[in-house]
């Protein structure tokens, strides 16, 4: 088999599937539960540090 | 030691600069040459002037604001130059007598045409993503931009691209692959930038003091890595003489036009849609004052263009030697594609719930709200014309044209004019725009004349398809070639007139932020020093 021909069935088949998988797995991952939470603090990004950097003293939160 | 280093290799660079000058085989090559030589040149004796000089450092409490201002110059400047000649080919192509004989083969349409596209997409386009990404990736990282002057080296390097690119287009120095043009050594300049670019982007991404990383971020990272890749791919070719501007693509047939096109519909996909949809995801629930709507959407939003845009380009290819299932799977994914796009427009819409009377009172969040509804209108358009149906009605004729302008003009253009109007305030310590009620005249301004752009581009389009397919009884064309285009000629008025609405609405635009910057009152500063949360 020519490798066009080898790829495109490669393609069509096992790549194809761990893909949707992937994305599948996506999809599950963002509605687990207690992901609300955080989801909740993190659209809240854009609304904090508007003028400068956090310091370097201060912990990461 | 490092000015050193820095002194030679510019001292090089001139050197070689100026045997290119002296070997070039073209004048596009050779004014390039003149023009590298004189830059680093002049650089040179600059960094002469200042060696033995101290250096201060920069102040690492404070954002890196300085390369976005420039950012935001640059984007107002090339945005104005990019629509003027958008309104000049408009009219050339209603009144070919604008193609002056005194200029033949330097301002006619076809050597204007790629410099009006590539200065609204990558000039006016690109210089906004840049400038935007820098401020979003700070101030949601809650970080300084990482590298230092590396920043300066993408804004500065970025400009002499665009320079090289659109002049070497008026001297003929293009490789002939639409939204690609630029030459071999162009494109190794911009792979130079371009990697700088990713490096300050993660740079700060990995330095960054919040947790999570926060959405707007994926999809701008997400442009800077596919653009880099497509870039790379689609301009694999080889130089026929290292002193001058031609070269030859290593791909050739259909693959060549594969590649070509699956660049170029990614070039939408990330270049105008993942890009821009950064700056939406950021600049929108900012303007409304509120989170965006659903932070779950917005991932299962990126990851679903992710996964289907890049397959979406053989749609461009509909009735050619592409293989039929290629392009059947083209059309597919622009289908499914729609689903996403509504997802992420539903998306920006929704977060303003609650703050719907924003919109009488702020034109500026006017403004991204209706970039939104073009966003979803050509979103929906796209797909659609992707079906290969009607693909046989609207290719090659205008409709295309109008689908490309609804989008650009609508979405690109009008979520760029709403992030100029956050920024400029934002970034020169300014209390507010100078003007509220110019800002309402820019928008319909602008939504009037993209409004006389597709309309006409519509009809003109659909007119054009069955012009073309129509046969009489004995099967014969009933329409020539010319006959389409004397027909054309009042839509082609319109849709001149729409772009110089769209125009005049930009130049409003900078009048009103160059006041905002001279004449508005500067924010207050704060009176005691607040301790830092």
């Amino acid at each position: 088999m020519d490798t066009y021909s080898m790829l495109r069935e490669f393609a069509d088949s096992w790549m194809l599937l761990v893909l949707f998988t992937i994305f599948v797995g996506v999809f599950l991952w963002v509605i687990r539960p207690g992901s609300s939470a955080i989801h909740r603090d993190t659209a809240a990004i854009p609304f904090r540090n508007d003028d400068a950097p956090m310091g370097p003293e201060e912990d990461q939160r | 030691m490092a000015q050193m280093i820095k002194l030679i290799a510019l001292g090089l660079i001139t050197l070689c600069a100026m045997i290119a000058a002296n070997h070039a085989r073209d004048i596009a090559y050779q004014l390039h040459a003149i023009l590298i030589m004189l830059i680093a040149g002049g650089m040179f004796l600059w960094q002469v002037r200042r060696t033995g000089e101290d250096v201060t450092p920069a102040p690492m409490n404070e954002y890196h604001d300085g390369v976005i201002r420039a950012g935001v110059i640059a984007t107002a400047f090339w945005g104005i130059a990019g629509f003027l000649v958008g309104v000049v080919i408009a009219f050339q192509l209603a009144f070919p007598v604008l193609n002056f004989d005194w200029a033949q083969g330097y301002t006619n349409f076809g050597r204007l045409r790629p410099l009006h596209t590539s200065a609204v997409i990558f000039a006016f386009g690109g210089n906004a993503l840049i400038a935007s990404s820098f401020f979003i990736v700070q101030r949601t990282c809650a970080a300084r931009l990482w590298g230092g002057n590396l920043a300066w080296f993408v804004f500065w390097g970025y400009q002499l691209f665009i320079v090289l690119a659109a002049t070497g287009y008026l001297l003929g120095g293009t490789q002939s692959k639409e939204y690609a043009e630029p030459e071999w050594y162009i494109d190794i300049w911009l792979t130079i930038v371009w990697v700088a670019y990713l490096a300050v982007f993660v740079g700060t991404l990995i330095k960054r003091r919040e947790p999570h990383i926060y959405v707007a971020n994926w999809f701008l990272l997400s442009f800077i890595v596919t653009v880099a890749m497509l870039h790379l791919l689609n301009n694999l070719s080889i130089p026929v003489s290292i002193y001058g501007s031609k070269s030859v693509q290593v791909f050739s047939g259909v693959q060549d036009a594969m590649v070509q096109w699956w660049y170029g519909h990614n070039a939408v996909g990330f270049f105008l849609t993942a890009g821009f949809l950064g700056m939406m995801y950021y600049f929108i629930p900012k303007q409304a004052e509120r989170p965006v709507f659903s932070y779950k959407l917005s991932i299962i939003h990126f990851w679903a263009l992710i996964f289907l845009y890049i397959w979406a380009g053989p749609h461009h290819l509909h009735y050619t030697a592409l293989p039929d299932w290629a392009s059947t799977l083209g059309m597919v994914f622009s289908i499914i594609l729609w689903m996403p796009s509504w997802g992420g427009m539903i998306n920006g819409l929704m977060t303003l719930q609650g703050a719907w009377d924003k919109l009488r009172t702020d034109p500026v969040i006017r403004m991204m709200v209706t970039s939104l509804a073009f966003y979803g209108m050509s979103t929906f358009e796209g797909p659609m014309m992707s079906i290969r149906a009607v693909n046989s009605l609207s290719h090659y004729t205008d409709w295309t044209i109008g689908h490309v302008h609804s989008g650009a003009l609508g979405w690109n253009g009008l979520i760029t004019f709403g992030a100029l109007y956050y920024l400029t305030p934002v970034l020169w310590k300014r209390e507010r725009l100078y003007s509220l009620s110019l800002v309402s005249w820019h928008f319909w301004f602008a939504t009037i004349g993209i409004v006389l752009y597709a309309s006409s581009m519509w009809v003109t389009g659909i007119m054009e398809g069955l012009m073309w397919r129509e046969v009489d009884a004995n099967g014969f064309l009933v329409n020539s070639f010319a006959d389409t285009v004397s027909a054309k000629f009042p839509m082609y008025v319109v849709r001149g007139l729409g772009g110089v609405l769209f125009l005049a609405g930009a130049c409003v635009m900078c009048y009103n932020l160059w006041m905002t910057v001279k004449a508005s009152p500067a924010k207050a500063p704060l009176s005691t020093a607040v301790p830092a949360e």
